[in-house]
This record gives C-alpha cells, structure tokens and sequence, in this order.
C-alpha cells in the first residue's frame, strides 16, 4: 500500500468484523463444496512464528479462532514452510500424526488437505480442510478448487492483515499517527456547513508541516 | 569484451568451438538409441548402480518401504560462515521426504537412495538451504535428483536455473516436481529439468507426455500409498507423489542403459509414454 492508502484504510477501519466475515464466508463456501467436516484459515504470525486460526467453519468453529500453535508442526507446518499443497489421507496409519494440535483443537480428522495463502512469493498461512465427502476422495480436480478457494482466502486474510497492520500504526503501541486520527475524527464530528473554515485550517498546517515548521 | 571463463564441475573449461572434428575425444559409444522397450519402463532394470538423491525433509531410513539409506545429509547453518552439507540423523521432520524415497523404491528396488535435509526442524525455508543442498547434490553428480518441492521467490530462480542447467550438463537428471497451484515456480519451470505433475491412475508405471509443456510429464499422483516418518504409512495426492514415479522410472532406464545423458533418458520417456504412438 502506498502511504495514502495505507491512511485511508487505517482510517477506515475502526473494526475489522466486516474483512474477518470476509474470511470466514470463504471457509464456509468450501467447507460447503468440499461436504468436509471443517475448513479453517491459519495465518502464520512471522513475531512469534505461530499459525493462528484467523477462520474456521465447522468442527472447532466455536472455540478455535484466536488460537495459535507453534509454526513448524503439524501438516499445517509443513505447507507453511514448504509453500506446497498436501492432501493426506488415512492419518490413523501414521503414529506421527500432529495428534496433540489436532486433539487440542478436539478433532481427530481422518484426512486434511492444506494448501498455501500464497501472496506473490510470500505465504501467508495456510488453508485447511479436514474430513472432506467422499465423493472428493480421488480426484485431481479436488486440487484446482482447493487452489480456487486458497486464492480467495489469501485476498481476505491479507486485507485484513493490512488493515490490522494500518490500525496499529494509528492506534497501537507506538503509533505514530494518532493525532491524525484525533484530528479526522474532530473533523468528521462537524457539521458540513463548518467544515470550510476547518479544511483552510488544516492546509495550514500540512503547509507549515511541509515548509519544516 | 571480456568473455567469461566458465568450468562445469571437475572438467576443463567449456568447449566454445571445435577445430578437429576427427579427434578421438569426439568419439561416443551409446549404448542406446535403439528400440524402445516395448512395455514402456516395466521390462527394464531394477535401478541397480543407479545414485539417486532426495532432497527434501529427510528420510526415515528404517521404514521398511524405503528399504535402507546408503547416507543422510542436511543443511548446517550453525558454522556462522554460511550453509554446508553435514551428516544427518535427524531423519525425516515431516514425511514428506520419506514418502517420496518409498515411491523410488517401489519403483527402482535396488537403486541407492542417500537423501539431503533441506526442510523443516531448524531451516527456516526461506530457499537458500533450499538452494545449498541441491546444489551439493549436483556437486555429487548423483544420476537422478528427485526435487518434489518448488519456490515461488523469483530472488532465487536465477541461482536455481543455473544449478539445474549445472546438472544437466553434468549428467544428473533433475526430476522436479510442478506446484500443485497454478502458479509459478521453480526449478520445475526449466527446460533442464524433469518435471512431472500427476494422473489419477493406479499403475505406478503408468507415464502420460504432455505435449503442451512446461510440465513434461504426467504419473500417478492421487490417493497414492506412501511411507510415512515412523513407519507409518499415508494416502497421498499430488504432485510431490508423481515425482518420485518418474524418478524411479528414470533410475530403472539408467540400470539398463548406464550412462545416458538427461537427453536421452528424456527422450526414451517419451518413447515409452502411454501416449506416444509411431505414424506407420
């Protein structure tokens, strides 16, 4: 985002429950096409190097959002590292199972498909989808709507992370431009027949501010 | 202007031009162009004498599908003056890497497999050990190199073009896998490469050529039974599963024609393809 609309859209979001119905009404779009038990997007959190469950659909969706787990396990860990696709089937064959994330979550799934939230070169998170019907068992085609689906989701989960990213630089810790919050917001609050006087007042001061005042 | 001099590994400088076209060093003897095979690749050899490498997350090496690892490498960052290759007994981080050495193994039961760890526990991903243990496995002239992991950084493609055309001018045939997104990646993107994406049949033999490249070649990639860390085992689909059959069908071409270049392999691929019919 360029400055301006990184202003705009930090300005603009005094809640982001719009963008995170965003993410969840694609989760439950596939969770529905895949007929799977859950879908959920996890967005990794580079600070702490955590997937964090940003959306979930299904199985989990009542508890499991704002959760976070340690980045490099699970199947979920592998795609986020690898940036790869990965559709397991008949996860009881296999001890090595991430059992305590997925019992943590209170869902054992018999098969996941996960695939990347990839932004140009850069992952995101992962998407996941537990439990698909049967009728997705063996097909490759299950392959291009989980692609069609990880796109969707990687457009929502990055407008909300800009948009989170624009908040805390307007109203978090260190944030350095709070004051043009309170100022938007004064003005915003005026009637728009005394908006005029203020507008002049403002270009005031952005002038004097660009002059090194 | 000046030219850059330039060596493949272990040989002398390139070859620009040639001025004695009855010198001896000229002389190849192939053992192959001949017939193809007529049952595709299920007549040839075992993979026996046949070096293959997989770099990935490691492999479990006492899982009875892979049969045995001749060595286990990884990534070392911990030397402070950057990446190199170390003994490994970490195994296999995720699978992932297993899965694909029981595939070759399935397919080319008396190859050597050695693997190097370029996922998982502390690399970060982030391409460059990604990087250094292909580039080790190049360096190591392996005969075939299965990749079933991509990237979609454009910083590296550069460095990964160049390491695949190194191989293949070595005579190490890069089999790598296509993303499953429709993106790109690399080094499946090259034309130096092998690179495989996935068909829905069972037969682990059975090998489609795509006539619309970049992906060349299509093998069993869905609900395939795989190896697993541990020895457990999986039901896998995609691409990274598809790699593995063509880079066993290639160690079995070289047990039976040793020493043919990436080329020919590429090429009697092609020839024993299901697809692939002579006009008459």
């Amino acid at each position: 985002m360029n400055r301006h609309d990184f202003i705009a859209a930090a300005l603009a979001a005094d809640d982001d429950a719009r963008q995170q119905r965003l993410v969840r009404s694609v989760v439950q779009a596939a969770r529905g096409v895949f007929g799977a038990q859950a879908c959920s997007v996890l967005a990794h959190d580079p600070d702490t190097d955590e997937l964090v469950f940003e959306a979930v659909s299904g199985a989990g969706e009542d508890h499991l959002v704002g959760s976070r787990f340690a980045a490099g396990r699970g199947i979920a860990g592998w795609v986020l590292l690898s940036g790869e696709t990965m559709i397991v089937d008949d996860l009881s064959g296999s001890p090595v199972f991430d059992r305590e994330i997925a019992e943590s979550t209170r869902y054992v799934p018999r098969a996941i498909m996960a695939a990347p939230l990839l932004d140009g070169d850069r992952v995101l998170g992962v998407m996941e989808v537990l439990d698909r019907g049967e009728e997705h068992r063996e097909s490759l085609r299950v392959l291009d709507w989980l692609g069609l689906f990880a796109a969707q989701a990687t457009q929502a989960l990055a407008l909300v992370q800009h948009t989170r990213q624009a908040r805390r630089a307007l109203r978090g810790e260190q944030a350095d431009l709070s004051e043009v919050v309170l100022v938007a917001e004064a003005f915003t609050a005026l009637p728009l027949d005394r908006r005029a006087a203020s507008r002049r007042l403002l270009r005031a001061v952005a002038d004097s501010m660009a002059a090194g005042g | 202007m000046t030219v850059p001099h330039w060596s493949p590994f272990g040989t002398g400088p390139l070859t620009w031009r040639i001025t004695d076209l009855s010198a001896s060093a000229l002389d190849v003897s192939s053992v192959w162009p001949g017939p193809p095979p007529p049952d595709g690749t299920a007549s040839l050899g075992s993979g026996a004498g046949v070096r293959v490498c997989v770099v990935d997350s490691g492999v479990e090496p006492d899982h009875p599908w892979v049969g045995g690892l001749h060595a286990a490498y990884t990534v070392d960052a911990d030397g402070g003056d950057g990446l190199r290759i170390v003994p490994d007994g970490l195994g296999d981080t995720c699978g992932h890497g297993t899965a694909c050495a029981g595939i070759i193994r399935s397919v080319a039961p008396d190859c050597e497999l050695t693997s190097v760890r370029v996922l998982g526990s502390s690399l970060s991903g982030t391409g460059e050990a990604l990087l250094a243990g292909l580039r080790w496995a190049v360096e190591e002239r392996f005969d075939v190199i299965n990749m079933s992991l991509s990237t979609p950084k454009r910083d590296f493609a550069l460095r990964l073009h160049d390491l695949a055309d190194r191989a293949y001018f070595a005579g190490s045939l890069l089999v790598a896998s296509a993303h499953n997104l429709r993106i790109e990646s690399y080094p499946w993107r090259f034309s130096s490469v092998l690179s495989v994406g996935s068909h829905s049949l069972a037969d682990p033999l059975h090998l489609v050529y795509n006539p619309e490249p970049p992906v060349e070649f299509f093998a069993r990639g869905v609900d395939v039974p795989v190896a697993w860390s541990d020895g457990g085992t999986r039901r896998c689909t995609g691409n990274s599963f598809a790699t593995p059959h063509v880079a066993g069908m290639c160690a079995r071409i070289l047990s039976s024609y040793p020493g043919l270049e990436p080329f020919q392999v590429k090429n009697m691929l092609y020839l024993t393809a299901a697809n692939v019919r002579s006009v008459p």
